[in-house]
């Protein structure tokens, strides 16, 4: 049984994603690398520091899950609360630094298509599928299996995964505390853009969730675009 | 002051003389001596009495079926609370999934406290305060540098990750072993994606924790990161633990929310998995 697609979202619009890549190239100088995530499927580089890395929805509202860490000392991984403690907002969109578990600016956010990304509601996995949707649930992939099988390649495992970034997700804040995945706001061909302030590896789950909307319940590809920078 | 220190007997006897100073911010030893513990707990169930100092940590293994609870003695205590599996810490509180899962990121009575595994590493079971934390966790060291001229564990204003760091490490893990911290007492809500101070719900205010699993927990007594005040301001936490039991099927915890239950469903098959009849 082929599993490489799974629902019916329509190929994206090529175009405005070249528009994105053509415009990105624009700013942040020549493209050094470029390659399709299939849907489902993790992928890692190490960003050189100055380098630029643009991701474009290439089907619209896919959810990339993300985290980065110091190229030379994985120690210093994202961290999401002290990225948050030093902005005032829950979002992440232009302007944002994205700083490890240290404080320090491993990557900042030079361009959004979007507007804002979640680094609330971290990763799905298996298991946590199993509590959010049923037992049922338990067999299908996830991001947290991307996520360490990855992190393998880099000598990291378990310890090594922690709280991630949801690039196009949309998880908002209601006044009573509610928190949830909701329809997104992306769509196709918009992109985003992230300086690197260090030699950082960045590792992705292109997100394979069909129980909610992250992905419109159809996991679908993103393009990865690095500049010179 | 007793005998001079000079010599290895007298340096021994001035060290053996100072057993028995008062001090508020201590451990009482054994855990059972404690006589100040809530109506029906007997003394000889009580595993663990501490007072912490604004500044201080704290950190204990914890079989499944502890209460554990923190008082927030002056009003300005927060505690920044990290549990991994004491056997497998691995395993270890994920707020993300914590806060997903139970499609709420404001901590109440009856809130869980998730693991990667979705498994419930802890079960709130009482809060007096309602003034919590999940988004921000604990402060860096960079940031109270910044603050208040200083973040170091032997300063005078510690970050809430260096003390949290101090703790994993006696537990054999790693600074890199920290996730993100869930914090009691000191509150923040968030108002159109930004956060607003809430602060102290005001001295006094109790938060019981019940273990699900063996635990290792960490405590550290800090500054919240957002906490407004231009001065570090952190008072004196209480930390009381005594044996009770775990969630059942027949608790109120257990059946809440379906996702809970789930969760309590898959801590349970856990822990048979791991005894004997």
């Amino acid at each position: 049984m082929s599993v490489t697609h799974l629902g019916t979202k329509t190929p994206g619009d090529p175009a405005a994603a070249e528009a994105s890549i053509t415009a990105a190239a624009a700013r942040f100088g020549a493209i050094v690398h470029r390659e399709t995530v299939p849907p489902r499927a993790p992928w890692s580089r190490v960003l050189k520091a100055g380098e630029v890395l643009t991701i474009v929805d290439l089907d619209g509202n896919q959810a990339v899950d993300f985290l980065a860490y110091d190229a030379h000392d994985h120690s210093r991984a994202y961290s999401a609360q002290a990225t948050l403690q030093e902005q005032d907002s829950v979002f992440l969109t232009t302007g944002s630094v994205l700083r490890d578990n240290e404080g320090e600016a491993l990557l900042v956010i030079a361009a959004d298509g979007v507007g804002r990304h979640d680094t609330l509601g971290g990763a799905c996995s298996r298991e946590s599928n199993t509590l959010r949707y049923g037992h049922h649930t338990y067999a299908q992939h996830a991001c947290a299996d991307n996520f360490i099988n990855e992190l393998s390649k880099y000598g990291m495992g378990k310890r090594d995964q922690v709280s991630n970034i949801n690039w196009f997700m949309n998880v908002p804040v209601d006044p009573d505390g509610a928190l949830g995945i909701v329809d997104g706001i992306s769509a196709p061909g918009l992109a985003l853009s992230l300086r690197a302030e260090k030699d950082t590896l960045a590792v992705v789950s292109n997100c394979p969730q069909i129980n909610n909307p992250c992905n419109g319940f159809d996991p679908s590809r993103v393009e990865m675009v690095v500049h010179r920078g | 002051m007793p005998a001079a220190t000079a010599t290895t007997a007298g340096a021994r006897e001035h060290a053996r003389a100072q057993e028995g100073t008062v001090v508020y911010a201590a451990p009482t030893v054994p855990a059972s001596s404690q006589t100040d513990v809530p109506d029906g707990v007997a003394p000889e169930d009580v595993v663990w009495s501490d007072r912490l100092p604004g500044g201080g940590y704290a950190h204990r293994v914890l079989a499944p079926g502890m209460r554990v609870r923190l008082t927030d003695v002056t009003g300005d205590a927060c505690a920044q609370v990290v549990l991994y599996h004491a056997d497998m810490p691995w395993e270890r509180l994920n707020i993300a999934d914590t806060a997903k899962i139970q499609w709420q990121v404001y901590p109440r009575a009856g809130y869980l406290l998730l693991s990667d595994q979705a498994r419930v590493l802890a079960t709130i079971v009482e809060d007096t305060s309602g003034h919590h934390d999940t988004i921000y966790g604990a402060s860096t060291k960079a940031r109270n540098e910044r603050r208040y001229g200083d973040g170091s564990v032997h300063g005078p204003s510690p970050a809430g990750r260096e003390l949290l760091v101090n703790g994993a490490l006696k537990n054999g893990l790693e600074r890199r072993d920290v996730p993100p911290a869930i914090s009691f007492f000191q509150g923040v809500r968030i108002d159109d994606g930004r956060p607003v101070w809430q602060g102290s719900a005001g001295a006094g205010a109790q938060v019981t924790l019940r273990t699900e699993l063996p635990v290792v927990v960490l405590v550290a007594n800090a500054a919240h990161p957002l906490d407004p005040r231009e001065r570090y301001t952190c008072g004196a936490l209480e930390v009381l633990a005594w044996r009770d039991r775990v969630t059942t099927p027949e608790d109120p915890e257990w059946t809440a929310t379906p996702e809970g239950r789930r969760a309590f469903e898959n801590t349970a098959d856990h822990r048979a998995g791991r005894s004997t009849r």
